[in-house]
């Protein structure tokens, strides 16, 4: 930074003056680059600390816009374009600012549902449940990794548990296929909502998926297959069921253990049909329009819930799940506590009936219009 | 001196020449040969040198499914009311109206009752060219409303699947017309009416993991694309270049995915045979 100041001041025969042009075009290029930084983090945690980096370069550029603004003898122009500087870095430092009370973009919410400390499925069940025993296979090919079910006891009583499980570090991560499931885990899930139904006891799913795994061998077997056949069985499934969003709801992925009686999603999870990165490709054919795309979908907690396609919104810490596992753990305790008490104070037809109309009223957006 | 003389007066220059061969005459993209249109046409849109199935649209899909190409359609006056606000480089409302206009349709799908060998029958029939044959909202309430007529009256249901999948104007609303139509199937398999589910070229996403694939049959045209991803995103995924055939009716057959391939011509006679066989036996 200080280079600049001093290459810019010492210009031969140009003092003052012209310094401060070069400066300013100096002081313009690294603003710049902490815009783009900005624009092109992803969503892998990186941007926490991006933010950091980004708010001691917007103070050093804000010295030097002072600096500018110091030396003597400028045009109007070159006021102008300093002005302008500085509007940029208010912007940024509003986009920077932790402030909880300033509602989060669509993108900025996609970017916590992905936040690699943010409490994944088994972080949950280690907390919540007790006596947790996992089920594996599908009795027909293998067991998936990228989708946990297990028995378990919730507050004493026995439960189902199904979801899709990331991890943190690389190997993990290929073990749990980035947490997309191929179709043995789509039916080894539905083979074991089967064995709670028959048996009487209540089905929790965590969601958490960027997606169904999109692979060669995930076709051969008929990933599009497996999770139809779970859609059309759960929504028939003669036990209560209850979904919560807890990261990431990706699509069809997503859908395949969450047609439930009650739908959850946490205050910062998305979900959505194409991730906002594929849309944006697709229809704005520019992969880097994401946070267009993320707004203009509709994929935060409080959209769906305003569009009727979630039945609740489950809080989270301040700052994010990430930030306090015990305390995401309890938000979420108490919401499947209230949705499961009130489930299971109707007779279990009423409930698949129930079920029933509320996906079949489901967005129904549109209108009858005369021949 | 002229060895030949014109014998009635100037030569008629005015008239334009009558004869148009532009669009008589179409060039088979999978056999590369010359073919005349009409030869195409009445070999119901396929090549008669090689076989390749044309796509069609979905009134010429009805017109050949069912008896003497009549049929009754119903429900066909819903749309959009784009409830995202959509827009991307364009308008989602304008788009809409486009499609509407190029298709003469209110959204991707016809809703028809009709005969199929005399057999009664309700027909669902998705327009590819209206947006990709992409599911909305109003194609997701279409179906689901075939789909409750054909349990409520106990008429065998065929669905025609014809789509890119899950309309992304509409967001996590069309993701829920999976939902909502195979809610639906569950009930029709529980009043036993019979469903066929024809997948037609092309076939993919939320379609395929949805309705398409919960048919009693679930069976397609030869050389359909089938798939949940469409091939370039898995090339995308996996960083290689996909087999040949891949995500083909052939290939799926092959694993197991569909029931049966049946050309175009048979497809008459063979859902004829399958309802024959789901037929309700007289107690």
């Amino acid at each position: 930074m200080t280079a600049f100041l001093q290459r810019g001041a010492q210009v031969p025969g140009n003092p003052g003056f012209s310094g401060a042009a070069v400066t300013l075009a100096g002081t313009d290029w690294l603003l710049s680059m902490v815009e783009m930084g900005w624009s092109t983090r992803n969503g892998d945690g990186k941007a926490m600390e991006m933010s950091d980096k980004a708010r001691k370069e917007l103070e050093k550029i804000e010295q030097q816009i002072v600096r500018l603004r110091a030396v003597p003898g400028q045009d109007p122009d070159t006021r102008g374009q300093i002005d302008q500087l500085n509007q940029r870095v208010g912007l940024l430092r509003d986009q920077l600012s932790q402030n909880p009370n300033r509602p989060k973009s669509a993108w900025e919410k996609a970017e916590l549902a992905r936040h690699p400390q943010r409490p994944y499925m088994l972080d949950y069940i280690e907390r919540i449940f007790t006596d947790f025993s996992e089920i594996h296979g599908d009795r027909s090919f293998r067991d998936d990794h990228a989708m946990v079910c297990g028995m378990a006891r919730f507050h004493g009583e026995e439960v189902l548990v199904v979801g899709q499980q990331k991890a943190r570090d690389t190997k993990q991560k290929v073990y749990r296929n980035f947490g997309m499931p191929n179709p043995e885990g789509y039916r080894k899930a539905l083979r074991t909502m089967k064995i709670a139904a028959k048996f009487q006891r209540p089905v929790i799913c965590f969601v958490d998926t960027d997606g169904a795994y999109p692979g060669i061998d995930a076709e051969e077997r008929g990933q599009g297959e497996a999770i139809a056949r779970n859609l059309l069985e759960m929504s028939r499934l003669e036990v209560p069921t209850i979904a919560i969003v807890i990261g990431v709801g990706g699509s069809g992925g997503a859908l395949a253990i969450a047609v439930a009686d009650r739908v959850l999603m946490m205050e910062n999870s998305i979900y959505s049909v194409i991730s906002p990165e594929g849309c944006a490709s697709i229809m704005w054919r520019d992969a880097s329009k994401k946070e267009l795309a993320a707004e203009a979908m509709r994929i935060t907690a409080g959209d769906l819930k305003e569009l009727g396609l979630i039945d609740s919104i489950v809080p989270e810490p301040e700052g994010g799940a990430h930030t306090n596992h015990e305390a995401a753990a309890t938000f979420v305790d108490n919401a499947l506590q209230q949705s499961l008490a009130d489930l299971k104070k109707l007779p279990v037809k009423n409930l698949v009936a129930a079920r029933y109309d509320k996906f079949r009223n489901m967005g129904q957006f549109f209108r009858v219009e005369a021949q | 001196m002229t060895w030949f003389k014109r014998q009635s007066g100037e030569l008629d220059t005015s008239g334009e020449k009558n004869v148009r061969t532009e669009g008589l005459w179409i060039k088979c993209e999978s056999c590369r040969q010359i073919i005349w249109k009409k030869d195409i046409e009445e070999n119901l849109n396929v090549c008669p040198k090689c076989d390749k199935h044309f796509r069609i649209d979905a009134r010429t899909r009805l017109a050949q499914l069912l008896d003497d190409g009549q049929y009754e359609t119903f429900d066909a006056n819903l749309v959009s009311t784009d409830p995202l606000k959509f827009v991307d480089l364009k308008a989602y409302s304008s788009r809409l109206k486009q499609a509407q206009s190029d298709t003469g349709l209110k959204d991707a799908v016809i809703n028809a009752k009709g005969k199929l060998n005399g057999r009664p029958v309700i027909v669902s029939s998705m327009e590819y060219a209206f947006i990709g044959g992409s599911m909305g909202a109003v194609v997701g309430e279409e179906i689901a409303r075939a789909v409750e007529h054909a349990a409520a009256q106990k008429v065998p249901l065929i669905i025609v699947s014809a789509s890119g999948g899950a309309r992304m104007m509409e967001g996590v609303i069309s993701l829920m017309q999976l939902a909502k139509i195979s809610a639906a199937l569950a009930r029709l398999d529980e009043a036993k009416v019979p469903y066929i589910s024809l997948l037609t070229d092309p076939t993919t996403g939320g379609v395929t993991a949805s309705f398409a694939m919960l048919g009693d049959l679930n069976i397609a045209e030869p050389g359909a694309l089938i798939g949940f991803a469409g091939p370039r995103v898995i090339e995308q995924t996996i960083r290689q270049k996909l087999p040949q055939g891949f995500q083909r009716s052939e290939f799926l057959l092959e694993h197991g995915m569909l029931d049966a391939v049946v050309p175009r011509k048979e497809l008459k006679s063979y859902i004829d045979r399958a309802l024959s066989f789901m037929a309700q036996k007289a107690a």
